[in-house]
């Protein structure tokens, strides 16, 4: 079914959003270095933890180092890690969920079993042990981590659709027909689960950059690397608080905040077109009824 | 003898102005959408005296389920309803009230007491998790606020029993009745506090045929026992032949034919009401072709000017393209057809 | 459901003999929390298990690595309960895997989980016990707080759906929403603690004070606890409203709302005890999920404050690497969620009566 996905403002705004900080990431970098001429990495002595002015936007940090320049930097080892762990965590909830929710009986329990316990265990403190007896790891692993750690939630509604798809008369025939199980689950289930699954990972993107944030802010980070987590991590360690240096810690937090913002908008607008119920109930839709109840000199209300 | 008193049993009574329960005088409603708005309802008039069946067929997007909704003052956006005057007049002999203009607390009052309704799906039309007996407490008591909790679950139990419901399910909840049972209960719901009038949407189409007969008798039944008024809606047009003392026929959001079921099923003045006698086969007649109707029906976003039926209408004329027909008058049945204006009548 | 499902259904359900309804619902419920906890316990076996690989598992020999430590920060060898209860934990060179686990296993049930790299000799057990009231009083309320904040403010938006009320408060929550709780929490230090000065900026209590229940101790608790319990309460709510407010305008569209509206009853009744009542339903499920996410943003945001509760503890335990801190925390958290879980569950028990046999 077409609908008109620009028409909702909220998944235009959010994909707008978005679309502008994956530029960022992809070529924000090279825009820093050669149209605005300034290092992340270089430590500009003369202007220690200085607050934003002209020469430094956004100020430095306890480093010199200017702020701006890291936060463009930042989106790109945030964003980075962002997509990679989604892709990995929605791709493990793929291959789990949707067997779970095809297979009834013995597999279909065990994989429902597995997913339950993923979900219920604390990752947190978990990823901690871990990463304790994994010294400083790079971006890679970090979003392997998170991945691997993540699917659960994902899995669990996968399951529950694949199931409701599976059920369906259509697909008990062709099972009965003696179609190969891969083939029906890839020509006819996974069809109806685009949506699901694309909506699981815009989520999986801002989990995956919070959870950075988070991982880099405890520690758990590849040191060499830029992220919006470890810029805001480095300005802890430097008490940056007690030292009222705020430009260094808002941008980044800012940053991963409104990623976040445009993913959920993105789903929010895509859950009102996939439930009628949420549609009717849309501001869009409330003001019409007003305006027609108005010309109608009706008086509102149940 | 005719085949619909072996159901019903009593006779008609001669119209007089007081009878009337309810008076609907062109009733239009609308969706609000980004386009053009699509009317669901057009020009919808009526009137329901006290005590009648009145059965509302069509097919869907006809218009009978928005109709519901409108009279019942249920409506959710973006459905509106743009003009019209939905009149009830109280058994008191107070003057009627105007149910479209009413105020939202007004209309609370009236609620159940005076108007009340039977969905189509119970299991959905009934709280999953409030016992039913609870269900019928609640209603009874903001009615009446006299009544202490013990004397309303008396009550509920018995409207239970009137429906065959023994009062020890009364503490069920509704997921543990049977799906007859749920409707049945909705049924003695709608009757709590005693309405004048009864409107049902399809509240047979969910279960099974011979379910469906033990509740239209049962409908038939409480009727005659506390006088209410239904209006009955459906697509099931043999259904309400023996049922229904009148039947309106809708069309594309308008009324386009409205008499009494006997004269409905003998002489179908509109071309549609007789394609929609003709679908289905009759029990006992020998076997012969079923006629369907042939086309579908149009898109209420974009309506042919002039009678919306003619594009399927095996005897469509040149005016008929033209000029939308009107519900009009003739003797005590009315009909929008040009089939039968004036001119070519005489 | 298409009509023709609804139709199938209800003429199955109506072939099917009317039960009595008390006894099989009750044995439905004990069933169905036998069940769970019967996962749960399997899940805590997990846990334990994994505790016991890991460390086995990971290169060179984190048991020897460890009680070298702990000899050179007490500047003596070790008492042999100590060794045997390090080794017990971390890998035993001489027994075969299974006696090991055998061992482990009893040492749990002991409460032994080690004795503490960085406080030497103080035994794991003692600091996460002397953290963790800490971090369920913070944890608790909040979460509480956050869970009741949100539905109030989701049914309040989910009702009113459409209007201003909505197009403004629902997407102002997705912000927050996605805000990450330790930024805000540096946010709230900054702001609330630096710059104004109202409140202080690290502890759980003032230090002066000695601990007890009297008044001047409480009030202290409670002016130190009160910006990180802000903070979490206001990152977290979000999502609770979120998913409430779509859950009621969901609800609201159910035919037996409409029915209740129909009935004539006042908005309030209508919209607590048919709308809210059955929206909330998923809340519950939902909360499951959210608890793990819950917990580790509490232990982000008491390492902001300083705050003397288990994440803090578990943070120190990582930069100094004091790894039987570290999975003491690590097991205690995890059964911790798993109890809060079961308690979840028997709520949802007693809020819903349809209650299936399946988890």
């Amino acid at each position: 079914m077409k609908y008109n996905i620009f028409g909702n403002g909220k998944v235009a705004f959010g994909v707008i959003l978005l679309s502008f900080f994956v530029l960022l990431a992809v070529f924000g970098p090279w825009f820093t270095g050669s149209v605005l001429g300034l290092d992340a990495r270089a430590n500009d002595i003369t202007a220690i933890a200085a607050p934003p002015s002209a020469e430094h936007p956004l100020g430095t940090t306890q480093f010199g180092q200017d702020v701006l320049a890291q936060v463009i930097e930042g989106a790109r080892g945030s964003m980075f890690v962002g997509f990679l762990g989604a892709t990995i965590g929605t791709a493990i909830a793929v291959l789990i969920g949707v067997p779970a929710g095809y297979f009834g009986g013995t597999t279909g329990n065990f994989l429902n079993f597995l997913t339950n316990l993923f979900l219920v265990m604390p990752v947190l403190p978990l990823i901690f042990v871990l990463a304790g007896y994994l010294q400083g790891t790079g971006l890679v692993m970090i979003a392997f981590i998170i991945g691997v750690f993540g699917w659960a939630g994902g899995a669990r509604t996968l399951r529950a659709q694949a199931m409701s798809v599976s059920n369906r008369d259509f697909v008990q025939a062709m099972r009965m027909l003696g179609e190969s199980d891969r083939r029906l689950i890839f020509t006819e289930v996974m069809p109806h689960l685009y949506g699901w699954i694309a909506s699981m990972f815009l989520g999986g993107l801002i989990g995956a950059v919070m959870a950075e944030a988070g991982l880099a802010f405890l520690g758990v980070s590849d040191s060499s690397a830029i992220s919006w987590g470890t810029m805001i991590q480095a300005a802890q360690q430097q008490s940056a608080v007690l030292r009222g240096l705020w430009w260094w810690f808002v941008p980044p937090g800012l940053c991963i905040a409104l990623v976040g913002t445009a993913a959920a908008l993105i789903n929010f607008g895509v859950d009102e077109l996939a439930n009628p119920k949420l549609r009717s109930a849309s501001r869009r839709v409330a003001k019409r009824t007003a305006a027609v109840q108005r010309a109608a000199l009706v008086p509102e209300g149940v | 003898m005719t085949f619909t008193q072996t159901m019903r049993g009593d006779g008609t009574a001669v119209t007089t102005a007081s009878d009337i329960v309810l008076d609907v005088d062109g009733l239009s409603v609308e969706y609000a959408s980004a386009g053009a708005p699509v009317r669901a309802c057009t020009d919808v008039t009526f009137q329901l005296r006290r005590g009648e069946i009145l059965g509302v067929v069509g097919e869907s997007g006809s218009g009978k389920s928005t109709l519901i909704t409108a009279l019942t003052r249920l409506q959710r956006p973006p459905a509106v309803t743009t003009s019209g005057r939905i009149v009830f007049h109280p058994q008191s002999g107070r003057p009627g009230i105007d149910l479209v203009q009413l105020k939202p607390r007004a209309l609370r009052s009236l609620r159940w007491t005076s108007l009340s309704i039977v969905l189509q799906s119970a299991m959905d039309a009934l709280n999953p998790v409030m016992r039913v007996g609870e269900q019928f407490v609640d209603v009874l008591r903001v009615h009446d606020r006299s009544m202490s909790r013990t004397a309303a679950w008396a009550e509920a139990r018995r409207l239970l029993g009137l429906v065959g419901i023994s009062a020890d399910r009364a503490r069920s909840y509704p997921h543990e009745l049977s799906g007859g049972m749920r409707q049945r209960a909705t049924i003695a719901l709608a009757l709590a506090c005693r309405p004048e009038l009864v409107v049902m949407d399809e509240p047979t189409t969910a279960v099974d045929v011979v379910m469906q007969r033990q509740i239209l008798a049962q409908v038939l039944r409480l009727r005659r026992e506390f006088d209410f008024a239904v209006v009955f809606v459906t697509h099931d047009l043999s259904l309400l032949l023996e049922l229904a003392d009148r039947i309106a026929v809708m069309y594309a959001g308008r009324i386009v034919e409205l008499a009494s079921a006997q004269d409905l099923y003998r002489t179908p003045m509109h071309p549609y009401t007789r394609g929609l006698r003709d679908s289905f086969p009759p029990l006992h007649a020998p076997l012969e072709r079923l006629e369907g109707i042939p086309g579908t029906p149009p898109d209420l976003r974009a309506l042919p000017s002039g009678c919306p039926f003619a594009p399927r209408c095996p005897a469509v004329m040149e005016r008929c393209h033209e000029h939308l027909p009107l519900l009009t008058p003739r003797g005590d049945r009315s009909v929008a057809c040009h089939l039968h204006d004036e001119e070519l009548v005489r | 459901m298409t009509s023709t499902a609804s139709a199938v259904s209800a003429a199955a359900a109506d072939t099917a003999p009317a039960e009595s309804p008390r006894t099989p619902r009750k044995r439905k419920r004990g069933r169905f929390l036998f069940r769970r906890l019967g996962f749960y316990l399997v899940a805590a076996w997990s846990a334990i298990t994994l505790n016991f690989i890991i460390p086995r598992l990971m290169p060179g020999d984190p048991s020897a690595a460890i009680i070298d430590q702990l000899e050179r920060v007490s500047g003596q060898s070790l008492p042999p309960d100590t060794l045997v209860s390090i080794q017990g934990l971390f890998g035993n060179p001489d027994d075969n895997l299974f006696e090991q686990y055998v061992a482990y296993l009893a040492q749990l049930a002991r409460f032994d989980l080690g004795v503490s790299i960085v406080n030497f000799p103080v035994p794991v057990a003692d600091l996460v016990a002397a953290g963790l009231p800490w971090t369920l009083l913070l944890v608790g309320t909040t979460t509480i707080a956050a869970f009741v904040l949100g539905t109030a403010l989701g049914v309040a938006a989910g009702w009113r759906a459409g209007t201003r009320f909505d197009a403004i408060v629902t997407p102002l929550t997705t912000f927050l929403s996605s805000v990450p709780y330790f930024w805000v929490a540096l946010l709230a230090l900054w702001a609330f603690g630096f710059v104004l000065g109202w409140f202080p900026l690290a502890g759980g209590y003032d230090p002066n004070i000695p601990i007890s229940f009297d008044p001047a101790f409480i009030a202290s608790v409670l002016q130190y606890g009160a910006l990180p319990a802000a903070t979490i309460v206001f990152s977290a709510f979000g999502g609770w409203m979120l998913g409430m407010r779509n859950m009621t305008v969901t609800t609201v569209g159910e035919d037996y709302v409409l029915l209740a509206q129909a009935k004539g009853l006042s908005p309030a009744r209508v919209r607590w005890r048919y709308a809210a009542r059955n929206a909330m339903l998923p809340q519950f499920t939902g909360f499951a999920m959210a608890l793990g996410g819950v917990v580790g943003g509490a232990l982000l945001t008491e390492i902001v404050f300083s705050y003397p509760g288990i994440g803090y503890l578990l943070f120190s335990a990582l930069q100094k690497r004091d790894y039987p801190v570290m999975q003491g925390v690590f097991l205690l958290v995890t059964f911790t969620v798993l109890v809060a879980n079961l308690i979840a569950d028997s709520v949802y028990v007693w809020l819903d009566p349809r209650v299936r046999e399946e988890s």
